[in-house]
């Protein structure tokens, strides 16, 4: 590790910062309808896209219209992705003949894009033809994060108003989530990425004529309109197999930097958009202190335990430095570590590596951060998880220091605190089953791309990965198999749509209740202090929950390399 | 039924918009501003198009500098990385056989073996490799060509590239530029 080194992962997380703040503020004048810049251009579009899809704008919806309207605009969606993957072969623009997909693999990539994971058990350049790529990824890429994010303001809704059951239109915040925010951004950055070299063509694959003789056939297609989304809406869903380690998808350091900082601009903004949500920019300060920490620290974690390399290689074959295995020159170290925290982070899932060439400690931390899943999270849902966390640590704080649990002025009941551990439980029930079933049948241990511990972890990091809406991997796992498809596609669903609806009824209930003033009996929630508590509860609940099976994978796997020995 | 309609026109209206002319309105701003990047950064030589200056290809001639070693064989149509674990009795064989491949020049320490020289790309078609990897190629490529190490020594130099800005990423060399700028010395 060098200064240097570091120096390139803070400032991009400066930037990153700086960045989102202000985005931040803008996202709360576009939620709460007041007039934004080009707002007249805006409105046009708007109250003509409300008259294609037959709404009315001027209409409030309580939790639970607002719920069933999001549920049935996600399974449409994703059953029409379904068709077309299941008949693309037979579609146009299919220049490279493509065959459609098996029902599996079909069920599974429509579960993972419709839900914001990106789970891929295809390969872009052999299993999506670029009508696809185009009409089903690109766009569920969009709308799965629209979905994230318009859960997250009607919650912020709901634990802000005063005695009202409303927490606004559904249909109105999806399209204003398009105009206003990800459909400009996407332009922009999709256009920027093409002058830094990612393709953008309707074109398939090109065959030249190798200069060492012999040919040589290069998948292309537009790879940058799908990058730019891919990456501000948190999917992580490449163009092709290598995702953004492809040369195509990620050309340069600089491409990486821009990757990074559109992966996580959203949901840094939205910590701001929470803190003016309850008026109080201190909250805000404070969840950007420990988060951002959380953050930095995840990347030196991993920059540091590549650089230091495999002993094993040194010991075996004489070759010392850092991992260079399953990575790439152009990136460096230190950008590469902070790629892995962040994706994990930001649950995006995209990679400029390959996680599971990562050494065990490398590999540890995108593991950790999906289980704990919260360091800023996915777009809108990430919040909700932070949300979740702050009331159960209220919950925890107050009976401990013996006040009413209250956040934000509202008080924290029986209901809430159920809900709450709900949407908390699933969480771990859903990783820990979910594996304990694969590594127990052979269907699930037919697959594993390495032996050993290491298998171990493969299995883990793909549940955790599904059940976080992630979508990166470990990819020596084979998973386009029956068995896989179906379990990581339901634990996918499952992972998404039980802690949303549990939100929701949280939002629900607090939106009707009385805001009471903050008095001397109030436990505060924007403290330094209270940081401190939050984090260590989050710390705390996931450590009993998840430290055994992190022994049995990375860290005996850890153990096993230091003692110099290849297999346990 | 009205969520149900409302769902299916939503998803009609936005699959145009999102699914098809958002992309096409880029391919063709793309195409207007970025041609040669839209179409995947292809290289011409000696009239004809040799491949992408993004996308590294086999090189079987020790006349030629080598370009990372790739678990999928360069299929610039099927990228990918090994997936060996740390601890995966695979990955040394691997590294193994590519460093048997890497006919280094005699008496070079194996401590002195950039890891990047052995260990395979995570695309399997990175098209780039560290300065000390290209200067450990030079005696190779020397005794294959004739060229004179001074003038490979000073070639790599030319076309070593910096961090970005002087801070993001690594010193490196593209295999494209070295290759060609060797083809072009030899009259191609």
């Amino acid at each position: 590790m060098t200064l240097q080194g570091s120096l390139q992962i803070v400032l991009v997380v400066a930037i990153l910062l700086l960045l989102a703040i202000p985005l931040g503020n803008y996202l709360y004048r576009v939620f709460t309808g007041k007039t934004v810049w080009f707002e007249g251009g805006f409105a046009a579009v708007e109250r003509g896209l409300y008259r294609l899809v037959g709404v009315n704008p001027s209409v409030e919806m309580d939790w639970k219209a607002y719920l069933k309207a999001l549920l049935m605009v996600n399974f449409v969606m994703a059953l029409f992705a379904y068709l077309i993957f299941r008949t693309m072969g037979r579609l146009p623009l299919n220049p490279d003949h493509i065959p459609s997909m098996s029902w599996p693999l079909a069920f599974n990539t429509a579960a993972s894009f419709v839900s914001n994971t990106d789970w891929q058990n295809y390969a872009g350049e052999s299993q999506m033809t670029i009508l696809g790529q185009m009409v089903a990824i690109t766009f569920l890429q969009f709308t799965s994060v629209v979905t994230g994010l318009v859960a997250a303001v009607a919650f912020l809704r709901g634990m802000t108003n005063r005695k009202s059951p409303n927490i606004g239109n559904f249909w109105v915040d999806f399209i204003r989530s398009i105009t206003r925010l990800f459909l400009p951004l996407s332009f922009l950055l999709a256009i920027v990425f093409v002058g830094l070299g990612l393709p953008q063509t309707l074109d398939g694959a090109v065959t030249v004529h190798a200069l060492g003789g012999g040919a040589q056939t290069i998948s292309r297609g537009p790879v940058a309109s799908l990058e730019a989304i891919k990456q501000l809406g948190t999917n992580g869903g490449g163009y092709f197999n290598a995702n953004s380690a492809h040369p195509y998808e990620d050309p340069s350091a600089l491409t990486t930097v821009l990757e990074i900082i559109a992966m996580g601009l959203i949901p840094t903004a939205l910590v701001a958009t929470f803190g003016k949500f309850i008026g109080n920019r201190r909250q805000a300060v404070v969840l950007y202190v420990f988060l951002a920490a959380m953050l930095l620290g995840g990347a030196f974690f991993v920059y540091g335990a590549e650089v230091a390399g495999n002993p094993l290689l040194h010991h075996l074959l004489g070759i010392g430095g850092p991992n260079m295995e399953g990575k790439e020159v152009r990136f460096g170290l230190p950008l590469t570590g902070l790629f892995t925290a962040a994706t994990t982070a930001f649950t995006t899932g995209a990679v400029n590596a390959m996680h599971d060439s990562l050494t065990p400690l490398g590999g540890m931390l995108p593991l950790v951060f999906m289980l704990l899943n919260m360091v800023f999270g996915g777009v809108g849902v990430g919040l909700l998880n932070i949300l979740m966390f702050l009331l159960i640590t209220v919950f925890i704080a107050g009976l401990m220091v013996g006040r009413t649990p209250e956040i934000f002025g509202k008080k924290i009941e029986v209901r809430e605190v159920k809900l709450a551990t709900i949407s908390m439980l699933v969480h771990p029930f859903l990783i820990l089953g979910a594996t304990a079933v694969a590594v127990a049948v052979p269907a699930g241990l037919a697959a594993l791309g390495n032996p050993g511990l290491h298998g171990f972890t493969e299995v883990l990091y793909a549940y955790s990965s599904a059940a976080a809406n992630n979508g990166s991997a470990f990819a020596g796992l084979a998973g386009n198999t029956l068995f896989y498809n179906l379990t990581i596609g339901m634990v996918i669903l499952l992972g998404r749509y039980v802690s949303i609806i549990a939100m929701f009824a949280i939002a629900g209930s607090l939106a009707i209740k009385p805001v009471t003033p903050a008095g001397l009996g109030t436990l505060r929630t924007d403290t330094f202090t209270f940081g401190g508590v939050f984090v260590a509860v989050v710390l705390v609940v996931s450590a009993l929950t998840f430290f055994p099976v992190l022994a049995i994978g990375p860290v005996a796997e850890h153990l096993q390399m230091v003692a110099g020995k290849l297999l346990p | 039924m009205t969520n149900l309609l409302r769902s299916l026109r939503l998803t009609l209206v936005l699959v145009v918009i999102l699914g098809l002319v958002y992309p096409l309105v880029v391919t063709g701003f793309g195409r207007l501003l970025f041609p040669s990047q839209a179409n995947g950064s292809l290289v011409r030589f000696g009239g004809r198009i040799v491949g992408s200056r993004l996308i590294a290809q086999a090189v079987n001639v020790p006349g030629l500098f080598h370009p990372r070693p790739s678990a999928v064989k360069y299929a610039g149509n099927g990228s990918g990385g090994s997936n060996l674990g740390p601890t995966n009795p695979a990955l040394f064989r691997e590294v193994g056989s590519n460093l048997a491949a890497a006919d280094l020049p005699p008496g070079t320490k194996l401590s002195a073996v950039p890891p990047d020289m052995v260990e395979s790309s995570a695309s399997g078609l990175d098209p780039d490799i560290t300065p000390a990897n290209a200067r450990l190629q030079i005696p190779r490529i020397a005794r294959s060509t004739g060229l004179s190490r001074r003038w490979l020594w000073r070639l790599v130099l030319r076309e070593e590239t910096g961090p970005f800005l002087g801070l993001w990423g690594q010193p490196m060399v593209n295999v494209w530029r070295l290759n060609l700028a060797l083809l072009r010395k030899s009259g191609g």
